[in-house]
């Protein structure tokens, strides 16, 4: 006998929803942890190697306990906070720059389904934390809410530098910002749904509904390749990652807005950073190379895919010089932004005439 | 509709609570040593000189104007490209408009100036 599987709900099956839905926070959460950490680990190590340095080699096995030294260290520094900064709005900034970061991986869906029987009956658990059908929409709110933390932390240091990083950054990351998102408006007229779960779905459908072409991935990369490099550099600017980290640009404005920080404060932006490239490498392999789906077991799919995308954003921090202010906003205003809204009519043309 | 929010509520306390106890944890072990000079704004070791309230270019404000036209159309696109195989040809037509009344704006901008830095 086939079942069909059941899916959790919160008013029929409280205790076994809540323990799920607590299971997948919890895993989602150190997950991401995890590799935050070791992404640091990973960025000194790779552009040692492509610089022909050896990287940190001494704190354990290959220096694989650095993350952990460096985050006791900074744990156990002196809080400066700058006699004339704002108190409360010193302190809030990096929170606010965190929190948002973490709160994306909320609607990412990691993985296909989970089946697992219990007391008789067939459950089907998505590998996801909540399948909100605004998902895309949720992501773009929190990454905005992120130039909150960077704006606050420019103002409440009362520093010159920190002033002209953080109003730098705000220019930069909206921006950018404008053309991430409009680059991904024509992945949604395809998919027509907002949900990131319905979109990996719809990139499992054969290519251009043709059958015999169904040993080809449908990923959204080929339909859309504009769109797909609209949205790596955008989101690449957005995330403040070279060669577009003017906000923290060391050789001219110190350290940008984190100029005043220090200990575990100085800690979050970091944290907030890498989480923040996570977050980008995940909605990018969602978006355009068709999720959890490939020829491994989903999750472990996911994962080369999002850490293919860390080491691709790595590789061009090792590789390109910064770009000059002006040359930033050109870019962004005059070259990505046009290309986007003429990448929607083109697709809204081709998908009418097709 | 709670089965789909309670998490993201949750998540979003997690996030905060993560925050502020490694933040309130490190300012309880941390050496506490402050001296005038150490708390006294960054500026390369040299006597400060005015404040940092100070005027920057207007440029940001135009950025920022620009950026709220073209967010705001981004908010109409969204569910619009959702439901553009529905819509067919009249909601191409629709936002056809509504693109190019904003493009024009866009190039009287780009002709203006604005989104020149010299």
């Amino acid at each position: 006998m086939v079942m069909t599987p059941e899916v959790l709900t919160l008013s029929e099956t409280p205790w076994l929803f809540t323990g799920v839905m607590l299971g997948k926070i919890i895993v989602a959460f150190v997950g991401t942890l995890l590799i935050v950490a070791y992404a640091t680990y990973a960025e000194r190590k790779i552009i040692g190697r492509m610089q022909t340095r050896m990287g940190p080699n001494m704190t354990g096995p290959k220096g694989l306990l650095q993350p952990i030294a460096d985050g006791l260290k900074l744990f156990f520094k002196e809080d400066i906070i700058p006699s004339q900064a704002h108190y409360l709005a010193f302190i809030l900034a990096p929170m606010m720059i965190l929190a948002p970061a973490f709160i994306s991986i909320a609607v990412i869906p990691f993985g296909g389904d989970l089946h697992f029987t219990y007391d008789g009956t067939l459950y089907e658990v998505p590998l996801q934390i909540t399948d909100l059908n605004i998902g895309v929409l949720f992501i773009v709110a929190m990454a905005g809410l992120g130039v909150y933390g960077i704006v606050l932390a420019g103002l409440a240091s009362n520093s010159k530098y920190s002033l002209l990083g953080g109003i730098r950054s705000t220019a930069q990351m909206i921006s950018y910002e404008l053309a991430a998102g409009l680059s991904i408006v024509a992945i949604f007229m395809l998919s027509e749904t907002l949900s990131m779960r319905g979109i990996v779905q719809a990139q499992q459908l054969p290519i251009w509904g043709i059958e015999s072409l169904s040993f080809l991935p449908n990923w959204y990369i080929f339909t859309q390749p504009l769109a797909f490099g609209l949205f790596v550099i955008g989101s690449m600017a957005e995330i403040n990652r070279t060669p577009f980290d003017l906000p923290e640009a060391e050789t001219e404005l110190v350290s940008g807005f984190c100029t005043e920080y220090s200990a575990m404060k100085y800690a979050l932006f970091f944290m907030a950073e890498y989480a923040n490239m996570i977050t980008v490498s995940a909605i990018a392999a969602t978006l355009f190379l068709g999720g959890w789906g490939g020829p491994f077991f989903g999750w472990i799919n996911f994962l080369i895919k999002v850490f293919a995308f860390m080491f691709f954003f790595i590789w061009i921090r090792a590789t390109f010089p910064r770009l000059r202010y002006d040359q930033l906003m050109f870019l962004g205003w005059k070259v990505l932004l046009p290309l986007s809204l003429a990448n929607i009519v083109i697709t809204g043309i081709a998908i009418l005439l097709w | 509709m709670l089965d789909i929010y309670l998490p993201i509520l949750i998540v979003i306390g997690i996030a905060f609570a993560f925050a502020i106890v490694s933040v309130s944890l490190s300012r309880l072990i941390g050496v506490k040593k402050p001296s005038a000079v150490k708390l006294a704004p960054y500026e390369c070791g040299m006597p400060i000189i005015g404040s940092a309230q100070e005027r920057f270019s207007i440029k940001f404000y135009i950025i920022a104007m620009l950026f709220i036209l073209f967010d705001i159309e981004a908010v109409f696109l969204y569910p619009w490209a959702v439901m553009f195989k529905r819509l067919g040809i009249f909601g191409f037509m629709e936002m056809g408009v509504f693109i190019i009344i904003l493009l024009v704006g866009f190039i009287y901008v780009w002709k203006k100036g604005a989104l020149e830095w010299e």
